[in-house]
């Protein structure tokens, strides 16, 4: 349940095109034809999907407060937190290298259709923005980072298959000349928005009755171990 | 300009308007967006944005030659980021408030694409004088734009600049309000950002017709 929700918050409320703008350079760069689109979307999931767990680790398990203390106890007081952008950097350009090399070796044809996009993935923000949400939205466990990570490019995704879509369209329609181009992308992402901000109610609905639950469940589970504590009492 | 010859200072006046990074070389655009809600903030950011390329462009500049060709996009990211952690550790340190309104937006600085824009078009072609030049002026365009869009947001949005509330006060109902004035809350959300981009691209484009596309 909770990765189902995370799934659908990451690619509707939280697009990462709509909600925060994430990726913008490439989105308008790349968006004149639906077949480049398509390939830049899957490589921007292929990456997120690989980078955003790692960085979790990283995060967890070297970078966070106090996360050193799996080597010792001398250990537990360092904060090397400030060494995030340089950390998450370095492990998405590794990777984006990495991934070219093992892809251009094992599938010619999958290099072929992603290759060209992915050395402009390193210096996508939507790459290091998801790292960067994923540490400060602080995601509990490896898996909902996996998970995050690849709904997040799902959304971008769609929204780059989207607004291809349009321009493709749009070339037959007359458009003032001054807006021609970048000027109506800008505007007809816009509106877009708008429409994506009709899901923001999808999901905060549910969370409030699901807080209420959860803390009347507690209050009854608290009364269940007092009654337990209660009857061991008495069977003494 | 006793200061600076004719050529560099075309180098500071072109990204300001005919070259403008924003809305000509469509670069740096998510944190364009996602920051302009106040104007403070915009101003902030683009302060950041101007030292990190001022002085990257330099950095770059001087490596130039030794940077092999191959992972110079690492060595281009690990320079920035360097730079960007200062920004980072500063802003904290002296404007807490302010850092947590940007949030991830410091740090995406990094992924700039006005940042690896210029070094790759400018910095790994030019000396380091020149090179700051060219970074200063980049980074001039992309406030000036920042500036504009962060004053329109704030003031139709929430009646205010710079936190001081120029229209008048909505509950007190005063000047402007009391003539039954309405802050339109529309400009602060995330899709008019784009939208007044879009206009200011319009305008700029239908002064010089030089600049429209085919489509």
């Amino acid at each position: 349940m909770e990765h189902l929700e995370l799934f659908f918050k990451s690619i509707f409320v939280d697009n990462m095109v709509f909600a925060t703008f994430l990726g913008m350079c490439s989105y308008l760069a790349v968006s004149k034809k639906v077949s480049t689109a398509v390939g830049l979307g899957a490589a921007v999931i292929f990456v997120l999907a690989i980078t955003v767990p790692l960085n979790w680790l990283l995060d967890q398990y070297i970078l966070q407060e106090g996360a050193l203390s799996w080597l010792g106890p001398e250990y537990a007081n360092y904060d090397l937190s400030f060494l995030s952008f340089i950390m998450f950097i370095a492990t998405i350009a590794t990777m984006v290298q990495l991934v070219e090399i093992v892809v251009e070796k094992f599938s010619p044809s999958l290099y072929n259709s992603l290759g060209i996009f992915l050395p402009l993935i390193a210096v996508n923000c939507a790459i290091l923005g998801g790292s960067l949400f994923m540490q400060s939205r602080e995601i509990p466990t490896l898996g909902l980072a996996l998970n995050y990570g690849f709904s997040s490019g799902i959304g971008w995704f769609l929204a780059i298959l989207a607004i291809a879509a349009i321009r493709e369209k749009i070339r037959y329609s007359n458009v003032p000349p001054a807006l021609r181009g970048l000027g109506i992308t800008f505007i007809i992402t816009g509106l877009m928005a708008i429409g994506f901000m009709s899901f923001g109610g999808m999901l905060t609905g549910g969370e409030e009755k699901k807080e209420e639950d959860k803390t009347s469940a507690t209050i009854e589970m608290v009364k269940q171990n007092e009654d337990k504590v209660a009857d061991n009492t008495n069977v003494k | 300009m006793g200061l600076l010859s004719k050529k560099d200072s075309k180098l500071i006046l072109d990204p300001l308007a005919d070259n403008n990074p924003i809305t000509i070389q469509v670069l740096g655009i998510c944190s364009a967006l996602a920051i302009t809600a106040e104007l403070k903030a915009s101003i902030v950011m683009s302060i950041s944005v101007l030292f990190v390329l001022g002085l990257g462009n330099v950095v770059i500049s001087l490596i130039r030659n030794i940077i092999p060709a191959k992972i110079r996009i690492i060595v281009q990211l690990t320079v920035v980021a360097a730079l960007v952690i200062i920004v980072d550790l500063v802003l904290k340190a002296f404007a807490y408030e302010l850092s947590k309104t940007l949030s991830v937006f410091v740090g995406l600085i990094i992924t700039n694409c006005i940042i690896m824009g210029r070094f790759e078009a400018f910095a790994l072609g030019n000396g380091p004088w020149r090179s700051f030049l060219d970074g200063i002026g980049n980074a001039l365009g992309y406030a000036v734009i920042l500036i504009i869009v962060g004053f329109f947001r704030e003031l139709l949005g929430s009646g205010t600049l710079l936190g001081y509330k120029v229209l008048g006060d909505p509950i007190e109902k005063t000047m402007l309000y009391s003539i039954g004035y309405e802050n339109n809350g529309f400009m602060l959300l995330s899709p008019m950002a784009l939208i007044v981009v879009g206009i200011i691209i319009w305008v700029q484009r239908s002064r010089n017709k030089a600049l429209v596309e085919d489509h």
